[in-house]
């Protein structure tokens, strides 16, 4: 688990310098709003950014809340959904290739164009933010799991042809483990973009009744000319985006350890 | 299917291998010798001619209870799992019951010199000779009637290469499955075989079937001067000269 030295060692090496940089960036935005005097509206202070997010942290949290559920919830639909999807396409070469093309073109369509018509078919609420999430984090998934799916070494196919393994077997204990890397790879991607779908989402459909996500939050704090408060609403999606893809980034270390792949 | 002007890959290979019997087979590469042990094992059909197996083609031969084991130039494990779950594999398409695969891995294990230690760990933590046994003993789990090997210790220095000869020999003296042995070191072929088989390319045929008349293949075997002779005329006809 420590891949070179001690923890203290490490601490120094990999935590202490990008917190030094980090603090120098704060120093130098605080500096510049002074030295160039930079009306609040514009560029807020840190202090400033620092106090509304402390005031205002329940309003924050609970909309950094409301998103992360909505961008888990697109995720898993995305994860099982791309699998079960990769499934039928690695069994059927027919139609694999009546309907990869048409995944590869839904991929270019801008997110952004997708999620009116979802809001349109579906309405505002919970609903339509997740399947916007959705929507933009299924493909990673299914190109990911097709390919893995797929990707079987001859040999290892051969081996199983003659220990007479049936098409099941063949499947369960050689084309779905060798996926696992594969779908691990995909989940990455997707969970990045299952964060930026839910704020994309809510940014055209708020959930009403006085719940919001931070989509909500950034669009209104930029129209009333909060910036200090936008700045905290940015600085919140950020975090939640590191936090869900550290937690996948775990998890996946974990199962690919387990799996003795090493990584691509 | 054949194409206008195309050359097969193999060309009149006749050849009868007897029961228990251990053949090497040396030729230049791309000579099609992959091609024919795939043949043999019923992985592929030849496109004209035949290959019978205990009277049957191969395929067929294979469903009806014939053991035909394949040993790849890579060892070819399945990364995920354990030494023993590797070895394990083969038992799982028979329904062979719990116990008795755990006592037939076991078997497995000991008889490639493999302990209970190394069978808990995953393919990645052994080197390139560990993985070569775990392989070897993912093949003779079922013991085999017969059992083809391409090249199995190309990939090996050479002095772990003449150890794994030797211990395949007393495997082989124990279980006399037929052997079809495909390598590139005439030495190697040599040693293992009863019979050596040189192949010549484009299109690959047999040229040379030599007898080798060893009883005893003891490592001592290497350094006669008889076993000097016959590596010499294999390497002879190998390079395409008369014998």
């Amino acid at each position: 688990m420590t891949p070179h030295g001690s923890l203290g060692r490490r601490i120094v090496r990999d935590i202490f310098p990008p917190l030094v940089f980090l603090v120098a960036v704060i120093a130098a935005w605080h500096a510049a709003t002074v030295a160039f005097r930079l009306p609040p509206y514009l560029v807020p202070k840190p202090a400033a950014v620092w106090s509304v997010a402390v005031e205002r942290f329940d309003r924050l949290a609970s909309a950094t809340g409301l998103t992360a559920a909505a961008a888990l919830a697109g995720f898993v639909m995305s994860l099982v959904a791309g699998t079960v999807i990769a499934f039928a396409f690695s069994q059927s070469r027919l139609l694999r290739s009546s309907c990869q093309p048409y995944a590869v073109f839904l991929q270019t369509v801008p997110i952004v164009a997708i999620a009116p018509i979802i809001i349109t078919w579906f309405g505002y609420g919970f609903r339509s933010v997740v399947l916007v999430s959705f929507v933009i984090s299924l493909f990673p998934i299914i190109t990911n799991a097709t390919t893995g799916l797929l990707a079987v070494d001859r040999e290892l196919s051969e081996l199983f042809q003659l220990l007479n393994a049936t098409r099941w077997q063949t499947f369960s204990r050689l084309r779905l483990p060798n996926a696992v890397p594969w779908v691990v790879a995909g989940a990455r991607t997707s969970s990045g973009l299952a964060v930026i779908g839910a704020i994309v989402g809510e940014f055209f459909a708020g959930y009403g009744s006085n719940r919001y996500g931070l989509g909500y939050l950034i669009r209104q704090t930029s129209e009333q000319a909060r910036t200090d408060e936008l700045f905290a609403a940015v600085i919140a999606s950020t975090l939640l985006g590191i936090a869900i893809f550290s937690s996948v980034n775990l998890v996946s270390s974990t199962v690919l350890a387990r799996w003795n792949v090493r990584e691509t | 299917m054949t194409f206008e002007g195309a050359v097969p890959t193999l060309e009149g290979v006749g050849l009868t291998i007897g029961a228990g019997e251990f053949v090497s087979l040396v030729g230049p590469s791309g000579c099609g010798k992959s091609t024919l042990l795939r043949i043999l094992a019923g992985l592929m059909p030849p496109t004209r001619g035949r290959v019978m197996l205990a009277g049957e083609p191969p395929a067929f031969a294979r469903k009806a209870g014939q053991r035909v084991a394949f040993v790849f130039q890579e060892p070819r494990l399945l990364p995920w799992r354990t030494v023993v779950d590797n070895i394990r594999l083969p038992l799982e398409f028979d329904g062979v019951a719990p116990a008795e695969q755990k006592a037939a891995v076991a078997r497995s294990l000991d008889l490639i010199g493999l302990s209970a230690k190394d069978g808990a760990k995953f393919p990645a933590m052994l080197s390139g000779g560990m993985r070569m046994r775990v392989s070897l003993a993912r093949a003779l789990v079922t013991q085999p009637s017969v059992l083809l090997l391409d090249e199995p210790f190309g990939a090996l220095d050479d002095v772990l290469r003449q150890q794994l000869n030797e211990e395949l020999l007393r495997i082989w003296a124990m279980q006399r499955w037929t052997a079809v042995f495909i390598t590139h070191n005439v030495s190697e072929a040599v040693f293992l075989g009863q019979r050596v088989l040189v192949m010549s390319r484009g299109p690959g045929r047999i040229v040379e079937d030599i007898r080798v008349p060893f009883t005893a293949r003891e490592p001592a075997l290497r350094a006669e001067p008889e076993f000097a002779r016959l590596t010499g005329v294999v390497s002879k006809r190998l390079r395409g000269e008369a014998a």
